[in-house]
């Protein structure tokens, strides 16, 4: 038996015991959580933990019990996070797959480190993969981010 | 407007949809609204409602170059409608819209001017619609912000009021269109709203892995391990078992060439993805591997190599290159490059129903007219009775031009008689690909004694080629391959040779981005730069000189069989002044000349693919142990006219950063017929911590026809990392990845 939130909404997963990852596309119904590896080896699959970014294809949910869970459908109202806004300022998506995982990391990251040199930034984000080579826009977006929009 | 031979009501019958269980029914509200007489659509690709809204149908996939706006963007700015209020519909398989293969970077190449015709025409009839409506001649009509406005008495009317009477107007003859002038494009080169940013930012894009059916099955498959093995055995009753489990089937292997059929295997069925996999996890399957079983890509690589050490198969000759080895001097060199895979970040998938003979396939595909062919073949049913649903692709790369996966979905779904999504894990999409070839290239230069030019070139090149995937035994590639970093090579020497040597295929072969290019051009441009090395020269010069004096060269090079990417050589000829301005504009921004730090070395590497010319200057250290740092790029583009120079430099950006993956890391390897890798662990790709801190884009925009941006900027960067490499250590990288080879001098 595990309660947790997702989004702000209880959940009661009764004695279900699979990953959050297919918890969240398969029986909550959000698809905006991504399957890339089932390994924890590529980071499309992030959501935001009790304030840390992890890998939702990693985790049971009967483990789950009292977490509070956001992803990237609950990361704000209509897009207004500034992580968001930056990624949008900066046209960082290409085929957008890998990009609400980024998109958690980064908030993940800025939330604790609202400064992050280049360094914090890629140890923040180097399990999140993106395959299409967004990398150099991701970099800009998290300091456009962190400086509250600016470039 | 469109060409399905069905109506709505009997569309949704077989598909048992509802407007909610799907958000990515693009298609739909198209053939809703052609049914609509209150709407105008005199091309198929636009649409004009009464509600003023203009509707333009995206027919090429959108994986991540931006092509879903931009083609509706060039229809948009010759007609003149308010880019912030179009509608993008998403084109389902339907050859009326001409060739929707999102592959071989040409989609604005050959769609641009259709997308041009279609705006001129639509608005040309509204113009007409507003001079009848007006009294008022047609000349005195123009067209802004999707209104008509009458400028002698500056009275404007929406579009949407126009249709009823355009409607019912001759469609005029596209002869008679009058185009734009350039310079008053207000979306064509310049910055513009990509239509599904804002979607992906939010996590509410619709790939294909979101699409719902309702009383949807999940599919896993255990495919042979070896392609073409079979299933012997299987423990069917234990997984059946399982929670939530309906079922298992057997699929058989391809008959005849393997194409785009399903693999075969175990197929379970369940009703959610995790339960699927669990089951899949839990077969136990006894194979028949078949003729590939003991197939071992080492093994292969020595036969590949000594294949190029002989005689090949003659694909280009000028003068006669063996008569140039009898005197003077010569220098050899030999090359490897290893198997690949695609590795797009949603593995495939796909959705199907089968329904009373007809079939609709939802999927992130690169090619829903060829969804409806495979999955017709495998049905047994015609291919304007599959419906090919076109959703977002999670990166595509070419794998997703390949539609085995779909024709699983719709084989399984025909069997149960529900709609079924097949699922492939990561393991699947690693394991089970349609591989980049593996290639041997064998490279000589003849030089007459104390000269610094070469007098004749040989490139002997071998690999088994995408032809086997789709002509069984297949054992020498298509010309269109065989043009790419081979017989296309753009140097000025006397006397150039290339064979190819022949390679029988063991796993399936197919396209990735940018394609033979990879491993042709990997060695060739390396052997270039050991001839400027042996000759004492500077790079950048010796490229130039080897491309030699400026020229166009409109004909199909020496009697090969180069098809010049399927457009014609004198449309799209070789320009060499645009190959050394590349080249030179490249190294001039990259400051070619600077002293580097200690340690620090410089390459470069200029070639023209997919008939775009671009040139790749690398910054890499290695240091006393051997460990390599990249630390920048600039990567010059000249793919003539640019319609989204955001797009373009986000591909050019996107290219450096594949192409750090495939030369850093890139390689599958197959033992015993199966493939080795399995997921990220072992089959990498680069992360943010590993590119360079610097990765400068250079667009050489100009008034040529475009040409394409998808896979071009790939090629260059392998080489131009391993010819800096040599520069930094003296250590000449001949065998990709480059991990294979010590850099400790």
């Amino acid at each position: 038996m595990a309660k947790f939130t997702i989004d702000e909404k209880e959940i009661d997963s009764g004695d279900e015991t699979m990953p959050l990852l297919w918890y969240i596309r398969d029986v909550v119904g959000k698809h905006g959580t991504h399957f890339g590896c089932g390994q924890g080896l590529c980071g499309a699959c992030s959501v935001i933990l009790n304030g840390v970014s992890v890998r939702s294809c990693q985790l049971t949910v009967d483990g789950l019990d009292g977490a509070k869970i956001t992803t990237i459908n609950g990361i704000s109202e209509s897009g207004g996070n500034a992580v968001q806004q930056a990624w949008l300022e900066e046209k960082v998506p290409q085929c957008g797959y890998c990009q609400s995982g980024q998109i958690i990391s980064a908030t993940a990251l800025l939330e604790k480190n609202p400064n992050p040199s280049d360094e914090d930034i890629d140890a923040a984000m180097s399990g999140n993969i993106c395959r299409c080579g967004t990398y150099p826009r991701i970099k800009k977006a998290i300091k456009r981010a962190a400086q509250g929009g600016k470039k | 407007m469109n060409s399905f031979k069905v109506s709505r009501r009997d569309f949704l019958k077989i598909t048992g949809l509802t407007a909610a269980s799907s958000s990515f029914i693009l298609g739909f509200d198209l053939f809703a609204q052609a049914k609509d007489p209150k709407s105008f659509s005199p091309d198929i690709f636009v649409e004009i409602t009464r509600e003023n809204i203009v509707k333009i149908i995206a027919h090429r996939s959108e994986m991540g170059t931006g092509i879903r706006s931009s083609l509706p963007a060039v229809v948009a700015d010759e007609l003149e409608a308010d880019w912030s209020k179009v509608e993008i519909i998403q084109g389902y398989g339907d050859k009326n819209l001409g060739s929707q293969n999102t592959d071989g970077s040409r989609s604005i190449r050959r769609f641009f001017d259709r997308m041009r015709t279609a705006g001129a025409l639509t608005g040309y009839m509204l113009e007409m619609a507003a001079s009848k409506r007006l009294g008022v001649p047609q000349s005195e009509c123009i067209r802004k912000n999707t209104q008509v406005i009458h400028q002698k008495s500056g009275r404007s009317i929406p579009f949407g009021d126009l249709i009823m009477i355009a409607a019912k107007l001759p469609v005029p003859d596209v002869k008679k269109l009058k185009f734009k002038d350039p310079s008053k494009w207000n979306l064509i080169g310049k910055q513009f709203k990509n239509y599904d940013m804002e979607n992906i930012i939010k996590g509410e894009a619709t790939f294909g892995h979101d699409i719902k059916i309702d009383g949807m099955l999940y599919a896993a498959i255990a495919r042979p391990p070896v392609v073409r093995g079979k299933v012997k055995s299987y423990n069917q009753k234990e997984v059946e078992a399982m929670s939530g489990v309906s079922g298992s089937i057997v699929l058989p292997p391809p008959k005849g060439s393997v194409s785009f059929q399903a693999l075969g295997g175990v197929a379970v069925l369940a009703n959610n993805t995790w339960n699927a996999f669990s089951a899949k996890k839990a077969l136990k399957v006894e194979w028949d591997n078949g003729p590939n079983g003991d197939f071992d890509s080492d093994e292969y690589q020595k036969y590949l190599s000594a294949e190029v050490m002989k005689k090949g198969e003659v694909k280009r000759k000028r003068g006669d290159y063996y008569a140039t080895t009898k005197s003077g001097e010569s220098y050899k060199q030999s090359y490897e490059a290893p198997f690949l895979t695609h590795l797009q970040m949603e593995p495939v998938v796909a959705t199907a129903e089968f329904k009373d003979g007809m079939c609709v396939v939802w999927s992130p595909t690169q090619n829903p007219q060829a969804v409806q062919d495979a999955v017709a073949g495998a049905l047994g049913i015609e291919p304007k009775e599959v419906i090919a649903q076109v959703t977002l692709l999670g990166g595509g790369f070419g794998r997703k031009g390949k539609p085995d996966y779909c024709v699983e979905a719709a084989l399984l779904s025909k069997q149960t008689g529900k709609p079924v999504q097949v699922v492939w894990t990561r393991e699947d999409d690693v394991k089970h690909s349609y591989y980049h070839a593996m290639g041997a290239m064998h490279l000589e230069a003849s030089f007459e004694l104390d000269k610094t030019l070469p007098t004749g070139l040989l490139m002997r090149t071998a690999f088994p080629g995408i032809s086997s995937t789709f002509q069984e035994g297949a054992l020498i590639d298509f010309p269109t391959i065989l043009g790419m970093g081979f017989t296309d090579m753009p140097y000025h020497i006397d006397n150039i040779q290339c064979e190819v040597g022949k390679a029988p295929a063991h796993v399936r072969i197919g396209w990735l981005r940018s394609v033979a290019n990879i491993q042709n051009v990997f060695a060739l441009a390396s052997f270039v730069d050991e001839l400027a090395v042996r000759s004492k020269m500077d790079p950048v010069m010796f490229n130039e000189q080897l491309i030699g004096p400026d020229r166009v060269e409109s004909k199909v090079p020496d009697g090969s069989e180069d098809p010049n990417y399927g457009e014609s050589w004198k449309k799209f000829p070789l320009d060499t002044s645009r190959l050394k301005a590349v080249l030179k504009n490249t190294a001039d921004k990259f400051d070619w000349n600077r002293k580097l730090p200690k340690g620090h070395g410089k390459g470069i590497c200029v070639y023209r693919s997919f008939l775009t010319y671009i040139a790749v200057a690398a910054e890499v250290s290695v240091d006393s142990q051997g460990n390599l740092t990249l630390h920048r790029f600039d990567i010059g583009c000249d793919c003539g006219l640019i319609v989204d120079p955001d797009r373009v430099h986000a591909q050019m950006e996107g290219s450096v950063v594949f192409g750090i993956s495939l030369a850093l890391m890139g390689e599958m390897t197959v033992k015993d017929g199966a493939v080795v890798q399995s997921n990220f662990h072992d089959a990498p790709v680069v992360r943010i911590n590993e590119i360079a801190p610097e990765v400068n884009v250079h667009l050489f925009s100009n008034k040529n026809i475009p040409s394409g941006v998808g896979e071009p900027g790939v090629p260059p960067v392998a080489p131009a990392i391993c010819n800096a490499i040599y520069d930094a250590c003296g250590v000449r990288v001949r065998k990709l990845p480059i991990r294979k080879t010590s850099l400790k001098g």
